[in-house]
C-alpha cells in the first residue's frame, strides 16, 4: 500500500475534549487502568448522586490488552481518587529546614519562575534540570521537553524511562531501526507455539498478559517467580548472567541446524559475524557461567526452534544491567537467527514497564531527543521542531545528561542546582538512592508535581498538587505500540491542577508563552512535531483512537490505517534489512567476593506499582503486600538463624536496609530478592551504566547478609551450616 | 606466536583495549583459528567445521600470517624468524604455540591418526567413511570424545585404556567404571588396563598379542606443551614455559599464555584458563590495567558426548577424612547411569563428579568456581526440590489463609464466607470477591473449591 503523505502545517485540528468523544457516558468514563503498560481497559463511574465516596471500577471488554480481566491494583484504582492522601493544596517552605505549607497556586509558580530566573542568571541555562517520568501521558511528555528546551532552554532533561526502557530501546533500534516494544499486536501472542521470556514476571507484574500466552513458555529468571512456575520451562540463571544465556542459546541454534538460513539471506545483514563471534559460546562453557545445565539449554533451543511460530520476549531483568543493550541485541541475534521478527505471529518484543513507559520514549523527555522519536543532534530533526515551536533551530540545546549522571550532578559545581520533577519518585526509584537523596538535598530549588506527598515531594522547595488519570484527558501508547485515550471521568479536586496547565503558567511567567493547557490543543502540536519522525502519530486524532480502539504508530496521516505490524514486508533501516551485532560477554559490573559474597536483584510484587506512591496510599494494596522483604534460600536462612517474619539487614558497598525475611527454596542459594516499592532497597543497587543506554545495573550487586542485631561486617553470617 | 584458541583471542583482547598497536600473528596451521574445544563435536557430526571456525582478527588491522612456522626467536634483536625467511621485529612477544599430540614410541604409530588439529579431523573423517571398526587408543577426555563420536557414526569401536579406570585424571574408580557402562551402551567396547604393543595394517596389537582388527586408529594419549623454540632462545622451560603471574618469561619482552605456559608449577590443559591469561596479557602490554595477574585458575572438565553428561571438577579423589575435615556425599544408581559425588573441606565444596543426568549441575560447577559456602544440606544440591515445601493443593489441606487467586488476593477463607453467603457458582464468587479475573490461571482452583464445599454439605445431614 502506497503510504499518503503526512500532512504538516495543513493538519486538521482534533475536536474539543469537550465535545462528545471526551464526556464519560453513562456507564462511565471509558478510560484506561492508572498503572503498568498494558493499559488495561476500564470504566469509572461516579454513581449519581452518592457523594464524594463512590467511585467504581468495572473492566472494559472491547480493550485486547486485557479482555475484560483486571489485577487488584486496576480494581482497587479508584481509592486514590476519594481518599485523604491526595494532595490539594501548593506547598512551600519559608526555609530550606522549614515545614512545607499550603500557599496559594500564584504564590507557588511565582516562586518557581523567580528561582528558576535567579539561578538561570547566575549560572546559566543548563543549572535548572527537569526529570520527567514513563507515567505522563504523551501530551505532557511532549509538553515537558518543550519546555525544557523553548522556556528553560535547558539541555538538562532525562526521565525514569532512562531506568526502564533505555536498554531494550536502544538495542531495536539499532536492529530494527525501530523502537516499538512490541511490534505487533498483543493478541498474536496467542497463537506463538513458543514463547521465550527473558527476565520478565508478567504473572506479577501484568497479571492479565498471561492470558495471551498459550504455547509452551520458556521463562529465563534467577527467582522461581509465578510466571516461571507457569512455564514449561524455567531457566534459573545466575544474576547478570542473561547475556551469556542468549550466546550460549544461539550457538546451540546455529550449530543444531536451527537458523533459518533463507530468512537470513532475504531478510537480515550481519549475520557471518555474529555466527563467528558465538563460536566461542558452546552449551558447555555457557553452563558454566550462567549455572543453566546444558541440557536445559538445549531444551530451550528445541521449543523455540522446532515451534512454527515462537516469539522472544525481554523484560527489565534482562535489561537493567550495564550491559543490558548487549544483551538485548543478544536476544534479538537469536530471534533473527531462528527467522522470527517480521513474520506473522512471530517475533521479538520487549515488555515495556510503565503507563505511557511507550510513548513516554518517543516525544522528548529523552536526553537525546525531540518528539517523534528524532535525534536531537540530528540537523534536520532540529529544523522541523523548531519550525513547529516557532524558534530558531540554533536555540535549541543539544544532547544534556542521562537520568543518572542528572541526579549525580545535582549541586555539584559543574551540575544543575535547580531541579523540577514531573511524575517521578527518584528517592525511591533511582540507584544508590541514598546518594540520590543527597544530592537532591543539596540543590537551591528542588520542584516536584505529584498527586501524592512521595518521598520526592517531602523533599521539595515547592509542591504542586496535580491532576491524575480519572480527572484528566489525554492519551497513552501502550506496550504494543497503541495509541490508547486517557479519558476525564470526573472533576478533579478543587486546588488540584493539570501537568500541562502547570507548564503554560510557568512558561509564561518566564515570558514564553505559546505553551497550552488543554490537551487536545498539545496533542495536535504533538502530531506536527512528531510527522515524518519514526514514531510519526501525524494522523492519530482522539476520534480516531476512540472509533478504533486505538491506533497503532506510525501513522503519519488520517487515511493511513496505521502500522500494526511494521516489520511485516521490510525493516525501517536504510536498507529494509535487519541487522545483526555480534556481542560479548562481560561479567556484572560488581562481582561478589569474600565480602559482599551474595547477590542481590529487585523486583516488582503483583500489589504494588513502581515506586509505591500510588499503591501504598491503597488500603487492599497495602493489605496484600505490606512493606520491604528480603527473600532468601533456606540455607543461607538457617546460615543465619533466621526464619520468615525475622528482620534482617542487607548491606552493599553503597548502603544498607532492614527489611523481613521471606524464606524461600525460589530463589537461588546465592541470590537475595528484595521488591523495590519502598524505600530502601535502592540504597543497596549499582549505578554502574551501560555505556550506550546508560542505564544502571539495578538487577545484580553484591551484597552481604545478617541478622541486625549479629556483629558487623561479614562476620554475621559465617558460621558453619547447621 | 601461535593462532590457536590462545593467540587469537589474545588478538581480539589486545584489539578491543587498543586500536592502534600493531599486531602480528604467526600461525604454523594454514586455516585460520578455529574452536579446537568442539573438534569432537566435528569428529561426532553435531557441528560442522564451519561452524567452529573463530572470529578471524585480520579485518581489524590485524596482521595474520597463516600457514608460516616460526623457525627462531631472536631476544637480542627482538624478532623471530620464519621458515620462509621474513623477520619479524617485536617489542613484546607472546608464545602461544600451545602443545602437540603425543604419539607412543610403538612400531607402526605412523598407521593411526593423532587427533589434535583440524586436519586430523578431516583425515580421520575420511577414513571413517570407509572403516567399520575403528580403535581410540587413550581413554581420557579427548579419548571418550572421540569414540562416541565414531560410535555415532555407526562404527564399531573399541576404546582402550592403560590404566584400571577412564578418565583416571578426573574420575574415581567407581564413576570411572559407570562412565565405561554408558559407552558400552552406545555401542562403544571398553578396554581398561590395555597396554598397546604395536599398530598393525589390520589392526591393533595388545601387549598380550591379541590383536583387534581396526580399519580406523586413533591415538589421544594426551598432549605435551610446544617449548622447543622458547628453549632454544634460553627461556625457562620446565614442562611448559615457565611464567610469573604476570605471564612473563624472565625475559620482560617475553609472555606466554595457553597450553605452552606453566604457571605456579601447572600446565593448563583447558580453554578456559588460557582466556584469563589472555585477558591478564591484554590489560598489560596495553597498559589497560598495569595492576593485573593471574592467579591460576579453577578446573571444570565436561564431557561433549551426545547422551552421555558428565562434568567433573577439582579435587574428585580426595577420600573422607575420619577427622571430618572433608566430607563425602554420594549417591549412586549405576542401573541409570547416574553418579554423583560431592567432596566438601571448610564448608566448601572443593571436587565434584557428576556423571547421567545431573540437574544441578550448574549450580554446582558455580559453586566451585566461586568457592562460596555452601547453602544448608548438601543432599539439597544432589536432588533439586527437597528444599521446596510441598504445597497443599487439595482444598481439605489447604489452610483458610492461603491465597487461591494471587491477583486479586483472595485467599480460601475469603472463597468459603463468599459461598457461606450463598454464592454457588464461578461467577457468583467472582462476582463477589474478583476472584479469577487477573491472569485466570485460578479459575480451575477456585471452582474446585466450591464443589468440595458444595459436595462438603451434600455429606453433612441437614
Amino acid at each position: 500500500m502506497k503510504r499518503p503523505e503526512s500532512t504538516i502545517g495543513s493538519m486538521p485540528i482534533s475536536l474539543s475534549p469537550r465535545a462528545s468523544v471526551m464526556s464519560p457516558a453513562h456507564v462511565g468514563a471509558a478510560t484506561h487502568c492508572p498503572y503498568c503498560a498494558l493499559q488495561c481497559g476500564m470504566y469509572v463511574t461516579r454513581e449519581p448522586g452518592a457523594g464524594d465516596g463512590a467511585v467504581t471500577v468495572t473492566p472494559r471488554q472491547d480493550v485486547p490488552a486485557n479482555e475484560g480481566a483486571l489485577c487488584q491494583k486496576g480494581w482497587t484504582a479508584a481509592e486514590l481518587l476519594t481518599g485523604g492522601a491526595r494532595l490539594t493544596t501548593p506547598l512551600a517552605r519559608e526555609r530550606r529546614d522549614g515545614p512545607l505549607v499550603p500557599v496559594t497556586w500564584d504564590d507557588a509558580l511565582d516562586r518557581v519562575a523567580a528561582g528558576v530566573r535567579a539561578i538561570q542568571e547566575r549560572h546559566g541555562a543548563d543549572a535548572v534540570a527537569v526529570f520527567g517520568g514513563g507515567g505522563l501521558t504523551n501530551e505532557k511528555a511532549y509538553q515537558l521537553g518543550k519546555f525544557a528546551r523553548v522556556a528553560l532552554r535547558t539541555s538538562q532533561i532525562d526521565y525514569n524511562g532512562r531506568f526502564c526502557m533505555s536498554s531494550a530501546a536502544a538495542a531495536a533500534g539499532r536492529a530494527f531501526g525501530m523502537d516499538r516494544g512490541l511490534p505487533f499486536p498483543i493478541t498474536d501472542l496467542a497463537g506463538a507455539e513458543a514463547v521465550l521470556l527473558a527476565g520478565g514476571n508478567v504473572a506479577e507484574t501484568m497479571p492479565p498478559f498471561m492470558r495471551h500466552l498459550r504455547g509452551a513458555l520458556i521463562v529465563a529468571d534467577p527467582r522461581e517467580t509465578r510466571t516461571a512456575r507457569r512455564a514449561a520451562l524455567h531457566l534459573r540463571l545466575a544474576p547478570g548472567t542473561d547475556l551469556a544465556l542468549a550466546l550460549g542459546l544461539l550457538h546451540i541454534a546455529i550449530t543444531e541446524g536451527y537458523a533459518d538460513e533463507p530468512y537470513i539471506a532475504a531478510r537480515t545483514t550481519g549475520f557471518e559475524a555474529v555466527r563467528a563471534s558465538v563460536a566461542t559460546w558452546w552449551p558447555e562453557r555457557a553452563e558454566r557461567v550462567t549455572g543453566v545445565p546444558v541440557a536445559d539449554l538445549r531444551e530451550a533451543v528445541r521449543l523455540l526452534g522446532t515451534a512454527r511460530t515462537a516469539v522472544i520476549l525481554t523484560g527489565r531483568g534482562a535489561e537493567q544491567h550495564a550491559k543490558g543493550v548487549d544483551t538485548v541485541t543478544a536476544f534479538i541475534d537469536l530471534a533473527l537467527a531462528l527467522g522470527l521478527p517480521g513474520r506473522a505471529g512471530s517475533g521479538y518484543g520487549c515488555l515495556t514497564g510503565q503507563g505511557n513507559g511507550q510513548g513516554g520514549r518517543e516525544h522528548g523527555q529523552k536526553a537525546d531527543q525531540l518528539p517523534g522519536y528524532r535525534r536531537i543532534d540530528d540537523q534536520a530533526a532540529r529544523a522541523h521542531v523548531a519550525r513547529v515551536w516557532g524558534v530558531d533551530p540554533a536555540e535549541l540545546p543539544g544532547p544534556g545528561r542521562s537520568a543518572y549522571e542528572l541526579l549525580d550532578a545535582l549541586g555539584t559545581p559543574g551540575g544543575p542546582k535547580g531541579l523540577l520533577v514531573f511524575g517521578s519518585n527518584p528517592v525511591v526509584s533511582a540507584p544508590r538512592s541514598g546518594h540520590v537523596a543527597g544530592r537532591l538535598a543539596a540543590l537551591d530549588l528542588l520542584v516536584v508535581s505529584d498527586l501524592v506527598l512521595s518521598e520526592t515531594a517531602a523533599m521539595a522547595d515547592v509542591v504542586l498538587p496535580t491532576t491524575q488519570w480519572a480527572e484528566e484527558h489525554g492519551t497513552m501508547t501502550n506496550l504494543e505500540g497503541r495509541v490508547l485515550l486517557r479519558r476525564q471521568a470526573l472533576a478533579p479536586p478543587p486546588g488540584v491542577r493539570g501537568d500541562l496547565e502547570i507548564l503554560a503558567d510557568l512558561a509564561a511567567r518566564l515570558g514564553r508563552p505559546g505553551f497550552s493547557g488543554d490537551a487536545g490543543v498539545v496533542f495536535d502540536e504533538l502530531r506536527r512535531a512528531s510527522a515524518g519522525g519514526i514514531a510519526d502519530y501525524a494522523g492519530i486524532t482522539y476520534e480516531r483512537i476512540a472509533a478504533e480502539t486505538g491506533v497503532f504508530w506510525p501513522a503519519p496521516s488520517e487515511d493511513h490505517p496505521g502500522t500494526p505490524r511494521p516489520f511485516l514486508d521490510r525493516f525501517p533501516t536504510p536498507d529494509g534489512r535487519a541487522r545483526f551485532v555480534p556481542v560479548d560477554y562481560r561479567p556484572p559490573a560488581e562481582e561478589v567476593d569474600d565480602d559482599y559474597p551474595y547477590y542481590l536483584t529487585t523486583g516488582r510484587v503483583l500489589a504494588q506499582y513502581q515506586s509505591g506512591a500510588q499503591t501504598r496510599r491503597i488500603h487492599a494494596l497495602n493489605d496484600a503486600a505490606p512493606g520491604p522483604y528480603a527473600e532468601l534460600h533456606p540455607g543461607l536462612a538457617a546460615r543465619l538463624g533466621v526464619s520468615t517474619g525475622d528482620m534482617v539487614r542487607v548491606e552493599s558497598r553503597r548502603g544498607a536496609t532492614e527489611a523481613v525475611a521471606r524464606v524461600s527454596a525460589a530463589i537461588r542459594h546465592d541470590t537475595i530478592f528484595m521488591p523495590f516499592h519502598w524505600e530502601g532497597v535502592n540504597r543497596l543497587t549499582n549505578p554502574a551504566l551501560d555505556p550506550v543506554s546508560r542505564m544502571p545495573e539495578f538487577k545484580v550487586c553484591a551484597v552481604r547478609v545478617r541478622r541486625p542485631d549479629a556483629p558487623g561486617g561479614s562476620e554475621g553470617e559465617r558460621g558453619r551450616r547447621p | 606466536m601461535g593462532n590457536g584458541m590462545a593467540g587469537s583471542r589474545l588478538a581480539a583482547e589486545v584489539r578491543a583495549r587498543d586500536a592502534d598497536l600493531t599486531i602480528t600473528v604467526v600461525g604454523a596451521e594454514a586455516r585460520g583459528p578455529y574452536n579446537r574445544v568442539l573438534l569432537s563435536n566435528v569428529l561426532a557430526g553435531t557441528a560442522s567445521p564451519e561452524q567452529v571456525r573463530l572470529p578471524a582478527q585480520a579485518g581489524d588491522g590485524v596482521n595474520v600470517r597463516l600457514g608460516v612456522t616460526v623457525t627462531a626467536i631472536d631476544r637480542a634483536a627482538r624478532e623471530v624468524r620464519t621458515a620462509d625467511g621474513w623477520r619479524e621485529p617485536y617489542d613484546v612477544l607472546v608464545l602461544a604455540t600451545g602443545s602437540e599430540a603425543v604419539v607412543p614410541r610403538i612400531p607402526g604409530a605412523g598407521r593411526a591418526i593423532a587427533l589434535r588439529t583440524m586436519d586430523d579431523c578431516d583425515r580421520i573423517l575420511a577414513a571413517a567413511r570407509t572403516a567399520t571398526s575403528a580403535v581410540v587408543v587413550g581413554g581420557g577426555l579427548l579419548g571418550v570424545e572421540a569414540a562416541r563420536g565414531l560410535a555415532g557414526r555407526g562404527l564399531r569401536v573399541t576404546l582402550l585404556h592403560r590404566t584400571g579406570h577412564l578418565m583416571d585424571r578426573q574420575l574415581d574408580a567407581e564413576a570411572g567404571l559407570v562412565l565405561g557402562e554408558a559407552l558400552a551402551g552406545l555401542g562403544v567396547t571398553v578396554r581398561t588396563g590395555a597396554r598397546v604393543a604395536a599398530i598393525r595394517a589390520r589392526g591393533v596389537e595388545l601387549s598380550t598379542g591379541e590383536v583387534l582388527p581396526a580399519g580406523l586408529v586413533v591415538l589421544a594419549c594426551g598432549v605435551r606443551p610446544v617449548t622447543g623454540l622458547a628453549e632454544d632462545a634460553g627461556l625457562e622451560v620446565g614442562q611448559g614455559v615457565v611464567v610469573d603471574d604476570r605471564l612473563r618469561t624472565a625475559d620482560p619482552a617475553i609472555y606466554a599464555i595457553g597450553e605452552c605456559a606453566q604457571h605456579d608449577g601447572t600446565v593448563y590443559g583447558l580453554v578456559a584458563p588460557a582466556w584469563e591469561q589472555a585477558a591478564v596479557v591484554a590489560d598489560l602490554i596495553t597498559g589497560a590495567d598495569p595492576s593485573a595477574r593471574y592467579r591460576g585458575s579453577r578446573l571444570v572438565t565436561r564431557l561433549k558426548a551426545r547422551s552421555v553428561e558428565l562434568a567433573a571438577m577439582g579435587e574428585t579423589h580426595l577420600a573422607e577424612d575420619p577427622a571430618g575435615a572433608v566430607e563425602v556425599v554420594m549417591f549412586t544408581h549405576r542401573a541409570r547411569g547416574i553418579y554423583r559425588k560431592l567432596v566438601i573441606r571448610d564448608d566448601r565444596l572443593v571436587g565434584a563428579i557428576l556423571l547421567g543426568e545431573a540437574p544441578t549441575v550448574g549450580t554446582l560447577t558455580q559453586l566451585y568456581d566461586r568457592g562460596g559456602p555452601l547453602p544448608g544440606d548438601p543432599a539439597g544440591l544432589l536432588f533439586p526440590g527437597l528444599d521446596d515445601a510441598v504445597p497443599a493443593d487439595t482444598p481439605v489441606r489447604m489452610p483458610d489463609s492461603a491465597r487461591v487467586c494471587e491477583c486479586n488476593n483472595v485467599t480460601k477463607g475469603r472463597i468459603r464466607a463468599c459461598w457461606e453467603a450463598g454464592a454457588r457458582d464461578l461467577a457468583a464468587v467472582t462476582a463477589a470477591t474478583r476472584a479469577t479475573t487477573g491472569c485466570g490461571s485460578c479459575a480451575d482452583a477456585v471452582e474446585g473449591l466450591i464443589g468440595w464445599l458444595c459436595a462438603q454439605e451434600e455429606e453433612v445431614p441437614v
